[in-house]
């Protein structure tokens, strides 16, 4: 498979929903046989962190247009729509 | 099975059936809870309050029965730990993803986090508690701490 890629997780204080996101989406990626590389930061940091990162995964509304894919999703945190979540996911690094 | 979780709940910052009025009311009746017990400085219940109106932190779980996780940042942390609320009747959060939505919320923990890699279970547990209708609706009918040590124990 191609170069591993990085996925930025974003919450409100960078270290709560995106560490609990964070880990979900890299055990559920790994079950599908792909590997991310993971990193965190908060909502108001992403603008500034985002230039090497593929995806951004966000517990809140992040900024319009900041030149990478977003998917703002809280399935990983209510279990509401995880496959769903995680196809998206999937699919916007296979991009 | 979630033994960090309730490690990290303190019996003495366990509230319920709180009647309470507003969000900014059950958080500082937690917030209060964790700084009697040493658990955080005395800016915390501000701070959380603060970063609710900013960035919210209700859960929706499609239902009336909603869970909110309201923190802020580690410098107003000294240990972590975890506050638990039930609430008598529900109060409205804002959407963690839609400010604009309001939530009924019946559940509420107020986490006091200061290192994320060492605090990873308790929140993983935390979600897989939310994640659990059943749970949710037996916290919500808890009467006491036993209750609830036996529920998420």
């Amino acid at each position: 498979m191609a170069k591993q890629k990085t996925v930025l997780f974003a919450c409100g204080t960078g270290i709560a929903t995106s560490t609990v996101v964070a880990h979900a989406v890299e055990d559920a990626l790994k079950e599908r046989g792909i590997r991310i590389n993971t990193r965190q930061c908060k909502a108001t940091e992403v603008a500034g962190q985002i230039d090497d990162v593929d995806l951004v995964v966000s517990t809140t509304q992040l900024p319009k247009d900041l030149g990478k894919p977003v998917i703002t999703t809280l399935a990983f945190l209510t279990g509401i729509g995880k496959a769903d979540a995680l196809d998206k996911i999937e699919a916007a690094l296979r991009d | 099975m979630a033994e960090a979780l309730l490690n990290a709940l303190d019996p003495g910052a366990i509230v319920l059936g709180v009647k309470a009025a507003s969000d900014h009311d059950v958080i500082r009746i937690l917030a209060n809870r964790l700084q009697e017990l040493g658990y955080v400085k005395p800016s915390f219940a501000d701070a959380v309050i603060a970063r609710e109106a900013a960035l919210p932190t209700g859960l929706p779980l499609g239902g009336d029965n909603n869970v909110a996780v309201p923190h802020t940042d580690p410098e107003h942390v000294l240990k972590p730990g975890l506050a638990l609320a039930t609430l008598a009747e529900p109060v409205m959060f804002s959407n963690m993803e839609d400010a604009d939505e309001k939530l009924p919320v019946s559940v509420v923990f107020v986490m006091a986090l200061n290192d994320k890699d060492k605090q990873v279970e308790m929140l993983q547990e935390i979600a897989g508690t939310i994640q659990s209708p059943a749970i949710i609706a037996s916290l919500i009918a808890a009467k006491s701490i036993e209750d609830v040590s036996r529920l998420l124990g």
